[in-house]
């Protein structure tokens, strides 16, 4: 099965504003997947561009961003599924390579949020649920995710200090990434002390809209090994869609769209949760961390809280979670955020992470969700 | 008359379930069901995706639910400014679930995931409606 290679990895500095347009955000992504690969923008044979377009204001940026890349004539098109796009981006390039249509295939993500002003955001902010039914009553995306957690605090005795730990972890990681926003390291009061958003939710149990881009190289194997001599193989793909509604969740104590995709990128890749040496999750909230743990087996439901309490999610503990700080410490940047989870785990099984490297890492694992769980996508990677 | 008086902000108006707001506007909170397999729905759907019928009874929902679970909103987004804080909750009733707000005279604080529900019409300022939770 393993015939589709990741080549190339890269992102662009993380930031809340770039001061740059969305072309030259993205090839600054562009630059580091491409550097020391043996072909050039002639061999990429198609490209993937992926964004939230609420919040471009460029109408249709695929068109743009090839033709500054110099990716014309060769097809370009949009994917979207809100966070999660650039991981629905690879997917949909792995099925490209697979189905012998074309060799070598970019993708794209980006995200320049403060091309909003802020009032323009919270008004995309208001229109993220179902705008009949949900968004009349003020729903937003933290919103959504704090009655996950305040679900998960009856269910299971979760508190909001479990919660915080996860930001600790996370900013502890962040702040030796030179790509993240944020790169300072909070405690435990800190984080506890913050204002709340919505309960139980507070300032630095959220990630904050950020500007960025990634790029994904993806080649059929007899090619990848041409172009470099580390190719990672995308050994599992995984993808499912939740309910638009909250009232259509079977459940608030996980997400269904991760736990579905991760079930299906277990079984293609024929590798248990426990073979996974590093994972990325999409920890868009504190809570979204625990509920991946558990959503993905790493934790039994209920038991996620145990691993950052025993800080088993550190990098030198038995499941290394978000080692580059997360999206809590690298700023949200939502088309971009997929490919940058995915480059991550290309440098930790190339053994080239900067940051913090776990050790003779071999299978990773990336955890992208889009929105409030409606869109999952899970990645397994080997080296 | 469309969704356009429904809830704090209205962002769309035209739809086929329409109706729902004439029965809100008379005091009953509704949900559909398929005339031809008998599956029900809330939010409401005009049309049966399972049969592919579009003739669908409206039956109101009566009754306790239970809180699934609730949040405090601080900040709300354009149109919210001034209506935060409120709290958003789903409630869990006989075969469907219901998102809605807990009514203002329910502090935080005397809020259990658990508790019983009932769920009705609410009149807002400026002439809108919505409906919300009260205590059961």
């Amino acid at each position: 099965m393993a015939d589709v290679a990741i080549v190339g990895a890269g992102q662009s500095v993380f930031s809340r504003s770039c001061g740059v347009s969305i072309r030259e955000l993205s090839f600054e992504a562009f630059k580091e997947a491409m550097e020391g690969l043996d072909i050039t923008s002639n061999d990429i044979d198609a490209s993937i561009i992926c964004s939230a377009p609420e919040y471009d204001k460029q109408r249709s940026p695929a068109g743009l961003i090839s033709e500054y890349l110099e990716l014309t004539p060769k097809p370009s098109f949009y994917v979207e599924t809100v966070c999660s796009s650039s991981s629905t981006g690879l997917r949909v390039a792995w099925s490209l390579v697979k189905a012998g249509l074309h060799r070598v295939v970019a993708v794209i993500g980006f995200q320049k949020m403060s091309e909003l002003s802020s009032r323009e955001a919270a008004e995309r902010m208001g229109r993220g649920g179902d705008i009949i039914w949900e968004s009349p009553f003020g729903l937003t995306m933290p919103a959504g995710y704090a009655m996950y957690a305040r679900a998960h605090m009856a269910e299971y005795g979760t508190t909001e200090e479990h919660l915080a730990k996860v930001r600790v972890k996370n900013s502890h990681y962040g702040a030796t990434n030179p790509k993240a926003t944020y790169r300072k390291e909070l405690s435990l009061e800190d984080i506890l002390n913050s204002e709340v958003i919505t309960s139980p939710l507070k300032k630095f149990d959220c990630c904050a809209n950020a500007d960025g881009s990634s790029c994904v190289i993806v080649a059929r194997g007899d090619v990848a090994k041409g172009i470099t001599s580390t190719p990672i193989w995308i050994i599992g793909l995984g993808a499912a869609t939740d309910t638009m509604t909250m009232a259509g969740r079977e459940s608030l104590t996980g997400l269904r769209c991760a736990q579905e995709a991760g079930k299906q990128a277990y079984q293609m890749a024929g590798v248990k949760p426990q073979d996974i040496d590093v994972a990325e999750v999409h920890d868009c909230f504190t809570i979204s961390e625990i509920l991946a743990y558990e959503d993905l087996g790493f934790a039994k439901p209920g038991e996620g809280v145990g691993l950052i309490e025993e800080k088993q999610t550190y990098a030198d503990g038995k499941m290394p979670v978000n080692v580059d700080g997360g999206l809590l410490s690298k700023g949200h940047p939502i088309g971009a955020t997929g490919g940058s989870q995915i480059r991550t785990i290309v440098r930790q099984l190339r053994g080239e992470a900067t940051e913090a490297q776990v050790k003779g890492a071999e299978i990773g694992l990336v955890h992208n969700i889009g929105g409030i769980g409606q869109y999952g996508n899970v990645t397994i990677l080997r080296r | 008359m469309g969704f356009e008086n429904f809830g704090t902000v209205s962002f769309t108006t035209e739809a086929k379930a329409t109706d729902f707001m004439t029965y809100l506007e008379a005091g009953k909170v509704m949900a559909t069901r398929c005339k031809k397999c008998g599956a029900s729905y809330f939010p409401p759907k005009s049309d049966c995706p399972r049969c592919l019928s579009s003739d669908v009874d409206w039956f109101e929902i009566k009754g306790k639910g239970e809180l699934a679970s609730y949040t405090l909103v601080n900040y709300g987004p354009t149109g919210f400014e001034n209506d935060a804080p409120y709290i958003l909750a789903l409630g869990k009733f006989d075969g469907i679930q219901i998102f809605a707000r807990l009514s203002r005279d329910i502090e935080e604080k005397d809020i259990q995931v658990g508790m019983s529900l009932v769920v009705s019409p609410v009149k807002l300022p400026d002439n809108r409606i919505a409906y919300e939770f009260k205590k059961g």
